[in-house]
């Protein structure tokens, strides 16, 4: 579904939650929540070493802190993923572990503890199928763990090819193929030729010297049909690439990600944060406190597509915005979480 | 352990003469605080950063001048540019360490600090800026005990 790039967008303030007692830095919306009557669900970690998870009560529409996770991880919880089919959450934190919680009926229990990492752990991504997590962090190294029977994880790699900290790791929406961005200013991205074989290894090296980031890269993310890739970086910049995944998902072998556009000019200070909604809209969050969204301009280009911000809400937070994540539910909701400790709820709509 | 000194005759600059600051007392006490230059050197010069090697401070060493520090308050932004003592000074991180927990302490929480070393100051100057404006390596470093027992160190006041 594409989202038309005419009209007037409003960003409405749905409300600011606070629990945290140091900065937010990331969080993640619980699949299959906000639809078909279920309440929308996502979980918060920050620098105060917990993870709260967050409902949004069905009869008074209020956020509510339903859970926290706490007295596992010794320091800062830097991220966190639910796997697709919601009954696990992976925390990754600075103490050097990735902790796996269980949702039992509400209550969150920690039932495995991944160990592996030198020091921080920075991110971790589950696989669309979720049968394998990936890990990175400070040591340069990217993880990829197999989910085995009995909630046991049993590390199939470690891919080493960083030269500096690994911020993010990110799995494709569709295919089993890994993207790892890093403070050494490059994207890398690995794949297994054959799924079964566990020879995971660099296929592609996207550095500034093939119209990559010339600073360090916070995140990515992909379009609703994988076909896209949006970065964001230090660099102040957006970058946009594009892969012929029907030919890769046809088993033609690897294609790679060229450079698309890139969106400068925008952000005053480091984007920390870029999300692609379902319906085609980027938003981002940055150190300057602002939240912008972003769409394809049908002004028709013959340089090929162009993105054009449609709407930029300064003074979203107090202080820098670390994570901006669009809700899997029914409604357009997007959860921003920041380093003034508070997580606020937005709901982006139209003005005719 | 080292032998020898990395620097062994410091240039000492005198320290300068402090203005007197306006008493603010007539200014509505509810308005926000505007912050200028001198207020971010007061509050810096409270450092208490002492190369191991030199008694003198960091004012009589012009690692940090009132100069080089930018402030607009407007904007709610601040840099800092320090000067190493020597080039290859394996001070640097800790020093810009040290100003940047100085400033996120001591400033209300609107304003953005950038730290850099002086241009042409340090022998991996880009390596040393990147690392001090990575807020999330900053975060590690001031959970890392060993670091913040030597931030502390530098941030606790000195009497006498």
């Amino acid at each position: 579904m594409e989202f038309p790039d005419d009209g007037n967008y409003e960003l409405r303030e749905v409300q600011t939650l606070e629990g945290h007692s140091d900065r937010v830095w990331s969080l993640a919306w619980k699949p299959d929540t906000g639809v078909d009557g279920v309440p929308p669900v996502f979980a918060s970690c920050s620098g105060d070493k917990t993870v709260r998870i967050w409902e949004q009560s069905a009869s008074s529409r209020s956020w509510n802190c339903k859970a926290v996770l706490e007295e596992m991880h010794t320091r800062t919880v830097r991220s966190c993923a639910w796997s697709p089919s919601g009954k696990l959450l992976a925390t990754g934190s600075f103490d050097a572990t990735t902790c796996i919680w269980e949702d039992v009926g509400g209550d969150y229990e920690c039932v495995s503890t991944l160990e592996g990492h030198e020091n921080e752990v920075k991110s971790v991504s589950w696989n669309a199928s979720g049968s394998l997590l990936a890990t990175c962090g400070r040591d340069k190294s990217v993880w990829i763990w197999e989910v085995m029977p009995g909630t046991e994880f049993e590390c199939v790699s470690v891919l080493q090819g960083h030269t500096q900290d690994v911020k993010m790791v990110q799995w494709h929406p569709s295919m089993d193929v890994l993207f790892s961005c890093s403070y050494d200013n490059t994207i890398k991205v690995w794949w297994a030729e054959d799924a079964d074989s566990d020879n995971w290894h660099c296929v592609q090296t996207i550095g500034e010297s093939n119209n990559g980031h010339s600073s360090t890269i916070w995140a990515l993310s992909f379009n609703a049909k994988g076909d896209k890739m949006v970065s964001c970086s230090d660099d102040l910049t957006l970058k946009i690439w594009e892969a012929d995944i029907i030919r890769m998902q046809s088993g033609d072998g690897y294609a790679p990600w060229r450079h698309l556009c890139t969106l400068s000019g925008y952000h005053d200070r480091t984007i920390f944060s870029v999300q692609w909604s379902r319906e085609g809209i980027i938003a981002s969050g940055a150190a300057d406190d602002a939240v912008r969204f972003f769409v394809e301009s049908k002004d028709g280009s013959i340089d090929g597509p162009s993105y054009k911000m449609v709407l930029k809400k300064e003074k979203a937070h107090d202080m820098d915005i670390n994570s901006v994540q669009w809700s899997t539910g029914e409604h357009r909701l997007l959860a921003s979480a920041s380093d003034d400790g508070t997580i606020k709820i937005w709901e982006l709509g139209k003005t005719l | 352990m080292v032998s020898g000194l990395i620097n062994a005759n410091p240039v000492v600059y005198e320290k300068k003469e402090r203005r007197v600051r306006s008493p603010s007392g007539c200014a509505d006490e509810y308005a926000a605080e505007a912050i200028d230059q001198q207020e971010v050197f007061d509050i810096l010069l409270a450092l208490d950063i002492k190369d191991p090697e030199h008694p003198y401070s960091l004012e009589e060493l012009k690692v940090i001048t009132e100069d080089a520090i930018e402030v607009d308050d407007e904007r709610s932004y601040v840099r800092v540019t320090f000067t190493p003592t020597v080039e290859h000074c394996s001070m640097a991180t800790v020093i810009g360490l040290c100003l940047r927990v100085k400033l996120m302490r001591s400033l209300p929480s609107r304003f953005k600090v950038d730290i850099r070393v002086a241009p042409g100051t340090h022998a991996t100057e880009a390596a040393v800026n990147k690392q001090l404006n990575d807020k999330e390596r900053v975060a590690a470093a001031l959970e890392n005990p060993n670091l913040v027992d030597m931030v502390d160190e530098c941030l606790a006041p000195t009497y006498g």
